[in-house]
């Protein structure tokens, strides 16, 4: 057998995926332009697909502070931090999320996937009983892969699938982690955070939130749903990345445990790779203060989100279950969401494509996401095109295209 | 769980499937004729079972007991059924991943539906090392017995 053989399967549906003429997994951004635009196939392109929710890659700020810490420190710390040392920034970042978070720890990581799968696959050890919700991100399934102890999935979203499993081990031994996201990726629905804490509080559990989608935009201070839910105190875990509200790249966790820091010297992720560099940092630092200074990001975000997914909802778009920074349209099977995607290219607009197998349920979707720099011609503009479209396709329902036809 | 006698009395409702064993393998068949035209087709089944017919009830009250395995083969096929290829019957031997259009997915899915139904929990890491139906019934049943 080949080294590629066992991939035929996943071959042949790229392949189909391709013969729309476009790679959707290899576009070239040719030139960035700003947070919501950008050259592709020598066209300005409307981004709707970036995770960029706060619109700061281009912060003023940010981008200054990054460049002074070039000129002050160089390019890349060339090692990690139990290698080379910690830089004095690096540090300091710690301390400034722990103090965002009212948490006395935090870890920085190079990636959020990196944070995921160290962290997890390490507190969850041997003898050990770790629960994760059955849409969780590839980070989390990939920790599961390398933890020694027993992992079992809950439905999505459901503390009752939740409870019943923890009910089932019973007097078992060895300790119960629960991992749960903020907003989740695909459909942007949050977790019923408070109802899942009170099942981890009735069976001892300890609690990892994911706010890698939430950082920012929820809670009054934008620490996400561990705060809009109001149990900051219960989780014991809270991780998250500066790749998306952020605008850069690096992972980290934030917790109150006395022991936090003997992680530094067991989770692999975090000593065998290379620290964040000085400009990363350095940005990352400032974007926690906009965080901080400019609430009105995210009034303006949920703003966005609600012209978008109001917009779409309007027009027949079956969407996720609530307005979330995602907005993940569901459609019929995976060639009507490539072909989709693919228009949306042509009329210039780019968002993802999400399908099976990186989907839950086998379903197919275009996942938008918002930005609080997004205008709201930009937002109605992408519903007029994506609604073109979706008649196009015959995605959307007779009654709509009775309606459109009667007007003509 | 119905007997051949209640498809007789006509307690089986036109476009449910129901399935049949003999010697653990499973044949699936769609309502389409009265029921009693199928009398010949379930001749030679020890048990059958209607997907859809409020009867799970009987299922439910089965599990206090222990599993038997007619009746964990038979629950582990009525989630496969929809993947089935062609004609070709599930049986204890079919490869779940391999004979079926299901995908791990999928397959992590129907594992959690079946956990549900037989109120235990089948680590993820154990769900790797099975391949056909047999090995789930088993790991199944061990487990039942342990609860
Ligand atoms: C829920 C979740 N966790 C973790 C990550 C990984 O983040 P990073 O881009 O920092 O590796 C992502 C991003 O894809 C995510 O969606």
């Amino acid at each position: 057998m080949g080294l590629f053989d066992r991939h035929a399967g996943l071959l042949e549906a790229y392949r189909d995926v391709r013969t729309t003429g476009y790679d959707p997994f290899q576009i070239r951004m040719e030139r960035v332009l700003s947070p919501t635009e950008a050259i592709i196939n020598g066209r300005k392109m409307l981004l709707v697909g970036t995770n960029n929710y706060f619109g700061l890659t281009f912060d003023p700020s940010c981008m200054e502070a990054a460049i002074e810490a070039i000129r002050a420190e160089g390019t890349g710390t060339t090692g990690s931090r139990i290698a080379n040392g910690s830089y004095s920034e690096h540090v300091a970042l710690e301390q400034e999320i722990a103090e965002f978070y009212g948490k006395k720890h935090c870890m920085v990581f190079t990636t959020g996937y990196q944070a995921n799968l160290g962290l997890i696959s390490t507190l969850a050890g041997e003898g050990d009983q770790l629960l994760i919700d059955a849409d969780s991100h590839a980070s989390i399934y990939d920790a599961c892969k390398m933890t020694q102890a027993e992992v079992v999935r809950f439905k999505h979203n459901d503390p009752s699938s939740l409870e019943a499993r923890l009910r089932r081990l019973g007097d078992r031994p060895g300790n119960r982690v629960v991992v749960l996201e903020g907003i989740y990726s695909m459909l942007g629905d949050s977790a019923p955070l408070r109802e899942f804490i009170e099942v981890c509080k009735k069976y001892g559990a300890y609690v990892i939130v994911d706010e890698a989608h939430s950082l920012g935009a929820l809670g009054d201070n934008g620490r996400g749903l561990c705060e809009s839910a109001g149990v900051l105190d219960d989780c014991h875990f809270i991780v998250g990345t500066f790749s998306k509200t952020l605008g850069a790249i690096g992972g980290y966790c934030v917790s109150n445990d006395p022991d936090f820091d003997i992680l530094r010297v067991t989770v692999r992720s975090y000593m065998f790779t290379a620290s964040l560099p000085p400009s990363i940092v350095a940005s990352v630092r400032q974007a926690l203060k906009v965080v901080k200074a400019r609430p009105e990001l995210r009034t303006q975000l949920w703003a966005n989100v609600a012209t978008l997914y109001e917009g779409l909802a309007a027009k027949g778009f079956k969407l996720g279950p609530e307005h979330g920074p995602v907005v993940g349209v569901h459609l019929p099977d995976r060639m009507t969401a490539i072909g989709f995607w693919r228009a949306m290219l042509d009329a210039g607009i780019y968002v993802n494509v999400a399908v099976p197998p990186a989907t839950p349920n086998g379903v197919s979707l275009l996942r938008c996401s918002v930005c609080a720099v997004h205008t709201k011609e930009q937002l109605e503009h992408i519903i007029e095109v994506m609604t073109g479209i979706g008649r196009q396709l015959g995605v959307l329902d007779d009654r709509t295209l009775r309606v459109v036809g009667g007007a003509r | 769980m119905v007997s051949r006698e209640a498809l007789a009395i006509g307690r089986v409702k036109y476009g449910v499937t129901i399935c049949h064993f003999t010697r653990n393998r499973c044949f699936w068949h769609k309502v389409t004729a009265h029921p009693r035209a199928l009398e010949s087709v379930l001749r030679t089944a020890h048990q059958m079972i209607v997907e859809t017919d409020g009867m799970t009830d009987t299922l439910e009250r089965a599990r206090v007991s222990g599993q038997s395995r007619g009746e964990v083969i038979r629950e582990i096929c009525r989630h496969l059924a929809p993947f089935q290829t062609g004609e070709r019957p599930i049986t204890g031997d079919t490869v779940i991943a391999k004979d079926l259009t299901i995908d791990s997915l999928a397959i992590m899915d129907m594992v959690m539906e079946l956990e549900d139904h037989f109120d235990i929990s089948i680590p993820m890491n154990v769900v790797a090392e099975i391949h056909t139906v047999d090995q789930l019934a088993d790991t199944i049943q061990k487990l039942c017995a342990r609860r």
